[in-house]
């Protein structure tokens, strides 16, 4: 459904993005997972027939997004980072003139409208200025505008971005729910919001593709190791020691005078072991917790793995 | 409906939901109203004066003496008003970020251009219209004769909607609204002072060039009740050219 080949994009000097290669296959969700600045707004943007590419091609539906513009503009619905609200409107307003740029006829206008109205939940607001509502609402209402022509393609920026937990939830779930018959794409710098929605990601990193997998073989790939910090009342000057001694630990960090980052193999719960030995030996045990993996982590576990694997002969 | 109906629509609505139509048409109608009362006062003292020194009471050319200073009064507002209505068009949607919609949907930038462009010059003819209630109001007292006057209303439509173009180009250009104000105002003038560059440099054909380029010849001859072709194309022209840069400065932007 979707083919993006070498496409690459300067800003003056600075390539935004260099030679991405990904493809999206009809009904499949994609994450688009990298930090800001990455370039994942630039990609869409191109996607979207409103950017055009320095080299390179991208392609909706086999339509080119640079020579086939208002074919690919049909095709697709568009959620930039921030939504792009008519805040004077009220919802139904809005909606309408969405409607109507995007092309749909005079006589189906109104049941597009009342179909995304209650897709969206937008009903007890459809009334209301879009100003009035609150940033939860303004978001399904940009995603409303997105969906209104019913495009088999959604773009969707940063969709949770701003929100509060119960709406990146309620957002979320959305999204879900609109997998299946659509191809979606989405773009996010959290790492569990990409896990959550999407089955393929692609992560991006300074303008370069640096993994595209499934979830499970990123993930697989991604957790070499178990960490788990240790945060100790009394540590004594061989606690370093004493915890490389026990079974399965791969290293010790200091990371002040009182917390240790333990590193152990993989599938190995050290919490058991570790506490043990603290209470043993009194070093006055505080905190005992797993440290999740970060974006961060995950970034610098694939540039560091792709070189060092190009580094070693 | 198609896309530029839409555009026009929601770009009339816009106005008439905020204060800028008007404060900008009540500004417009004080002035003109104003300048009209001010126009006929002074011909009717002057007929008066004749009166008292000839004996009888003359026929004052009302076209002459009464409309079109009040036309060429008009122009000079219009200077200075059009591009407050104009400012908001572009540099919102850009500020706004709604830009975003308008070009990742199924419209052409010609099609946006154009939706503002009639748009403004909607709300520039209606205000126009109803600036006539001065004529109006004093034709069953006067005699004048209409079709001058219905000639300068086409001249000053006309250079209206140069200017509304104008404006357009100036909110293109940026994001602030402000800056969008100024720049247009800057170009009028420029092109208003043309007038006096090219007397001053009368009989080269760089003046030549200069009084052509400036509204100022163009729109006498309207106000004058001369229908020329000339002039016609000078605007028609104009405002064609600058929406044709309009339409290249949004499109360059989509670049960057």
């Amino acid at each position: 459904m979707i083919q993006v080949e070498h496409l690459t994009k300067l800003f003056g000097p600075k390539a935004a993005i260099a030679d991405v290669s990904f493809s999206v296959e009809k009904g499949e969700v994609l994450a688009f997972l990298g930090p800001n600045g990455a370039g994942k707004t630039t990609t869409m943007r191109i996607l979207t027939a409103s950017l055009p590419a320095t080299s390179g091609y991208a392609k909706i539906a086999g339509y080119d997004c640079l020579d086939q513009p208002k074919e690919v503009k049909r095709l697709i619905g568009y959620l930039p980072e921030v939504p792009p609200l008519y805040t004077e409107m009220t919802v139904t307003e809005y909606l309408t003139f969405v409607g109507r740029i995007k092309g749909i006829e005079l006589e189906r206008l109104p049941v597009a409208l009342d179909q995304v109205v209650e897709r969206m939940s937008l009903g007890e607001v459809r009334g209301r200025l879009i100003a009035n509502l609150s940033r939860g609402f303004q978001q399904r209402v940009g995603l409303a505008q997105a969906l209104i022509h019913d495009p088999p393609v959604l773009i969707l920026d940063e969709p949770t971005v701003g929100l509060d937990p119960k709406q990146i939830i309620e957002i979320r779930q959305l999204i879900r729910e609109l997998a299946g018959s659509r191809t979606i794409i989405l773009s996010t710098h959290i790492l569990p919001e990409a896990t959550a929605v999407a089955k393929r990601v692609v992560i991006i990193n300074d303008g370069r593709i640096v993994a595209e997998d499934t979830q499970e073989q990123l993930s697989a790939r991604l957790r070499r190791s178990e960490k788990v910090s240790l945060t100790l009342k009394r540590p004594t000057p061989d606690v370093q020691e004493r915890l490389l001694a026990l079974p399965g630990v791969l290293s010790v960090h200091p990371e002040s005078t009182n917390t240790f980052l333990v590193e152990a193999e993989l599938g190995c719960d050290l919490r058991e072991d570790l506490s043990r030995v603290a209470v043993q030996n009194d070093w006055g045990l505080v905190e005992l917790k797993l440290v999740a993996m970060t974006l961060e982590d995950v970034f610098l576990r694939l540039t560091q793995h792709e070189e060092g694997v190009e580094a070693q002969p | 409906m198609s896309p530029v109906g839409a555009i026009v629509r929601k770009e009339l609505r816009s106005y008439f939901v905020s204060p800028v139509a008007y404060v900008v048409a009540t500004v417009f109608l004080l002035l003109t109203g104003l300048l009209s009362f001010l126009a006929i006062a002074t011909a009717s003292n002057r007929s008066m004066q004749m009166l008292r020194v000839q004996g009888n009471l003359p026929e004052l050319n009302l076209n002459e003496f009464v409309f079109r200073p009040v036309f060429y009064n008009m122009a000079v507002i219009l200077l200075l008003v059009v591009p407050i209505l104009t400012m908001r068009l572009f540099a919102e949607e850009k500020k706004l970020k709604t830009m975003e919609l308008l070009v990742t949907s199924p419209v052409t930038i010609t099609d946006i251009v154009v939706g503002k462009f009639v748009a403004a010059l909607t709300v520039f003819a209606g205000m126009l219209a109803l600036s006539a209630v001065a004529p109006v109001a004093l034709a069953p007292f006067a005699e004048f004769r209409w079709s001058p006057i219905l000639t300068a209303y086409l001249g000053v439509l006309l250079m209206g909607g140069l200017f509304l173009s104008a404006g357009l180009l100036g909110s293109s250009l940026t994001e602030n609204q402000i800056i969008a104000v100024i720049l247009s105002f800057g170009v009028l003038l420029l092109f208003w002072l043309f007038g006096w560059a090219g007397q001053v440099f009368a009989d080269t054909v760089f003046g030549k060039v200069l009084t052509y380029l400036s509204p100022l010849d163009h729109f006498e001859q309207l106000v004058n009740g001369l229908v020329e072709t000339k002039d016609l194309v000078y605007f028609v022209a104009g405002i064609v050219f600058t929406l044709f840069l309009t339409h290249r400065v949004i499109e360059s932007q989509r670049w960057r």
